[in-house]
Order: C-alpha cells, then structure tokens, then sequence
C-alpha cells in the first residue's frame, strides 16, 4: 500500500522490500493514531444511531463474491493471491483533460487517506460495517478535470486470464467487470475508492489494490481492482444489467421497497451478529437517505432500480 | 450390538442421522463460516433435497434389482426428507427470521424463490402425515394418487433451488439431471405397461359403455359412445 507522505514519490523509485515493509509499519501507526489527526469519517447518517460498529475483519476478509475466481465466498480468499498488484497502473480517458495511464503510487501520492466506516449491504441481502481506508473519488476526478459533456463514469477491472480461473473459462459473466456511476453519484462525498481497511492494506479479495465504494448501493457496485476509469457522454452497460437487465439495473441503490424479481430486500442478515440476533431492517439508500436522496429525488425508484 | 447395526436397516437409519451430526459439530466449533446462519439453512436444504432424491431412486432401483423389501428404506428416506426439510424451515422460521411473523410475509410474498420451497415443503408434509398405516388404509386409492405428488416437490425443489442463486448453475443442473433421469425411467416403465396393457385389454381391463347420446356424437366421436376405463391397477 503505498500513503501520502509529505513528498510525493516519484514512481521511478523502486522500493526496497524492506522499506515497503517498513512503511506498512507506519501506516498501520498513523491509522493507530486516528490517521494525522484528521478523524474518522464515518458518515452523517449515523449521528443519530450508535456508532457503527465494524464487523470482525476475519468475516470481512472471508466472506467476497469475486466471481473471476470462484462463486464460493471463502475460497476466494486464497484463489485471489494469485492476483498481480504490484506494479499496477490505471488508465483515465475520456471525457477529461487529462487522461492518461497513471501509475498508482502516483495518484495516490495526491490523496489523504482516510478511515470510512460504512455499511455494505449485498444483493444477496446479508450486510457487514467496514472500516474502509480511501479518498473521495471526486477528489481524484478532479485532479484529471473532467470536460462539461461527461455525464458517467465506467469503472472496469482487471482482465487477467492467467490469475483468475472463470475469465479464462470465461464462465458466468462477461469479462472483465464492468461499473457504472452517473457524475453526480461519482462526485458525491460519499463516495470513495478504497486502498485499505482495518487500518491496512486492502486484502487481495477485498480488491486490491484500487476498489471502489458506494455505499448507498447494493455491493456489486464497489468494483474491485479497478484498472480503468472513463467519463462518458452516456450511461455504460454494467456487467451484471447486461447479464441479468430484468434482476439488476444500473442504479442498484439499496432499497427495501423495490424487491429482486426472485428475492425479497427488506431485511438483512448482519454478519458476525450471532446466532439469535435478529435481521436488521434493510434501509432506504443503506442508511444514507440524508446525504443521497437528493440524487434521485425527481425519479421513479422502482422504475429506476 | 455392533452386529444389529449392521444389519442394512439399521445403518440405513443411522446413516441418515450422520449429516445432523456433521452440522452440529460445525455449528459447536464455529466452523460455519461467516454467515453461520444461512450455512444451516443451505446445508439442511441440501440434505433434505439428497434425501428426497434417494427416496426416488428407491422404485427403480427395486424394478432394476427385483429386490424385495425395498419399501420400508422408500418410507424410511422420504420421513428422513421430511425431517431435514422441517429443519430448514424452522431454521428459517426461527432463526433465520426471529419468528417475526410481519417479516416473513413480506419475504415470502417477494421472494418467488420462496414459494416454490413452500409448494414442496407442503407436499412433503402431506407426504409424512400420511404415511402411518391406519392412514394409507384410510385413503385407499386415493394414498397412491395422493403420494404420486412427490414429483411435484421434486421439481418445484429444483426452481427452489435454481431460483435463489445469481447464475452459477453447476449444482442444480446436476440434481436436475439426475431428477430427469429418475423420472424418465418411470416414464419407461409406465410407456412399457401401457403397450403391454394394450396387448391384454380383455384381461386387464373393462370396457363399460355408459351411454350414448347426441351430445357425444357432436362432440366427434363416431359411434357416439363414451368410454370409461376402470382401473385395475392392483398393488403388487
């Protein structure tokens, strides 16, 4: 995981292992010590609840849908290590100023990294809290400056046959995933991209290096190991809306009135809750309703699902 | 005492307990995973759709084998179907939805998935309750007609299964298949009496001639009779 440090390191500088090592150190220290100071940004909408209270990161590290390398929730754990991260670069193109294939170290270089805890909510309604460590996609939209006739952004992961078994078998979907966020949604504080969590660097099967999250959407939509961002006039086709148009669309906000066609979103099985604690009440935008209904405030929810 | 367990029904019997066994034990050492819940229920699902699968192997296997005494393990498997099939549904019931009873309508009224699990979970419980002697003397004809909707479960525990899942379809296309396999022999068997049935009508079979009238001549039948076939089909 590479962090902000007071000069940017230019991405010539190859790292000694020691060092890396050293400096996941220092990271881990700085996130100890409430990340510089600049506290936890846990989201509005809890205010008014307890604080939420992150799941056990066992949980969270066991329990991914990475469909490139497995349909089973716990093997993906050690499936994804064979995942090649470093070096990793991300191309920005499109309708922005700037675009371009920029090595990771060097984004990230320009960002403050910090602490998220947000609610994750699958379509598969089970949840989790996770204590994400990101920036604000906005804030690395910007730096790019996207031009006035970019309406979306297409997110899309890796393609690499070799590491991951059901691209190569080109199994189940179209490879490689693809995402989709209208500007607005994009540029919205709450959303992130993600190279942490727990205070570390992001586990391979939680979608290293670069993931992203929104938390007010179904979890399919935080696409991990992102390696092309592109603005677009018009809406991309996301994977699972392109596999399944009448189950998933290209919203997918969180949402207990407006059930899957085969399963009922109104509740939600907490992980890590125990055995006879009861399924928490699905909410509206995952909680967020106070910071993101204004998104969609003119539109059919059902319709536009 | 070991030699009384051996004998086929009795390890038949204590088979069946084993998958119980094996889930609890994961359930004491925290071995199921991080959605402990729902790995109960998924599992429990399981064992009862293997076991309603090996209760339909039972007939063709007897038909294949010509052994005898085979239809106490059929009424052995299908209470053992019921069984873990209760077992899934309370898990869901209980803990799953906390027994709240608002919740789990709205889940069941927009979870399709859901009602096709209902649909077999009904029949299988007709099934169970009607399986004690005095019950199968009290519906006579009507027991065997009455057992005959285990097909019905049998596929609406298919679409149960399929339904829930986002895409992968490895499992239930392969319990399908084999579902297909064991009705398409019944379908054999029943094709195979029928040409045979054919061949001996004047012994199998009565032919009665109720009326004839002008009703069923303008319905096409030529002679303007109707034909009623009495069933003889006597349990063996």
């Amino acid at each position: 995981m590479i962090i902000k440090t007071h000069k940017s390191i230019p991405s010539s500088e190859i790292t000694d292992p020691a060092v890396f090592k050293q400096r996941r150190q220092l990271i881990k220290a700085m996130l100890a010590l409430g990340i510089t100071g600049s506290g936890v940004y846990s989201g509005f909408a809890d205010a008014k609840e307890a604080p939420l209270t992150a799941t056990s990161a066992d949980i969270v590290k066991n329990h991914t849908n990475y469909y490139e390398f497995t349909y089973n929730k716990t093997d993906a754990t050690a499936l994804a290590q064979a995942l090649p991260i470093d070096p990793w670069s991300v191309e920005i193109t499109g309708e922005v100023e700037q675009p371009g294939v920029y090595h990771l170290e060097d984004l990230l270089s320009q960002q403050t990294l910090k602490e998220y805890i947000y609610r994750f909510r699958c379509v598969e309604a089970w949840s989790m809290v996770v204590p994400w460590v990101g920036f604000p996609l906005a804030s690395l939209l910007k730096k790019v400056k996207p031009l006035s006739s970019a309406q979306f952004v297409q997110f899309t992961t890796l393609f690499d046959p070799k590491s991951m078994p059901n691209q190569a078998d080109n199994r189940m979907l179209d490879w490689p995933y693809v995402e989709g966020l209208r500007m607005d949604e994009a540029m919205h504080p709450l959303t992130i991209l993600a190279t942490g969590m727990y205070g570390d660097s992001l586990p391979k099967q939680n979608g290293a290096p670069l993931r992203l999250v929104v938390p007010w959407k179904y979890g399919f939509k935080s696409i991990k190991a992102i390696v092309k961002i592109e603005l677009l006039k018009r809406a991309p086709l996301s994977t699972w809306s392109k596999s399944a148009p009448n189950d998933y669309g290209f919203y997918a906000n969180v949402n207990p009135d407006v059930p899957h066609p085969r399963w009922s979103q109104s509740s939600e099985r907490v992980l890590g809750a125990g055995f006879f604690t009861p399924r928490r009440k699905t909410e509206l935008f995952n909680g967020y309703a106070d910071e993101v209904a204004g998104l969609y405030s003119n539109m059919d929810l059902r319709h536009f699902f | 005492m070991l030699q009384r367990f051996l004998k086929p029904y009795p390890l038949c019997f204590s088979l069946c307990l084993l998958p119980l066994l094996g889930i609890v034990i994961d359930m004491m050492f925290d071995n199921l995973g991080a959605d402990p819940i729902q790995a109960l229920h998924i599992r429990l699902g399981d064992w009862s759709l293997r076991l309603l699968w090996l209760t339909l192997f039972i007939t063709p296997l007897q038909k294949i084998t010509q052994w005898r005494g085979m239809a106490q393990y059929r009424k052995l498997l299908g209470l053992y179907t019921f069984f873990y099939a209760s077992l899934h549904v309370i898990v869901y019931l209980w803990l799953d939805q906390g027994l709240a009873w608002g919740t789990i309508t709205t889940d069941i009224i927009e979870s399709s998935y859901i009602w096709f699990g209902l649909i077999a979970f009904l029949i299988i419980l007709a099934l169970a309750v009607t399986t004690p002697k005095a019950m199968v003397k009290l519906l006579g004809k009507n027991w065997k007609k009455l057992h005959r909707y285990i097909y019905i479960a049998s596929g609406a525990v298919i679409i149960h299964y399929y339904w829930q899942l986002k895409g992968n379809m490895a499992e239930p296309l392969f319990y399908l298949i084999i579902l297909s396999l064991l009705l398409l022999f019944r379908l054999a068997v029943w094709f195979k009496n029928r040409q045979f049935t054919k061949m001996m009508i004047p012994t199998t079979r009565k032919i009665r001639v109720v009326k004839a009238d002008s009703a069923t001549a303008e319905a096409g039948r030529p002679e303007g009779i109707v034909i009623e076939e009495i069933d003889t089909d006597i349990e063996t």
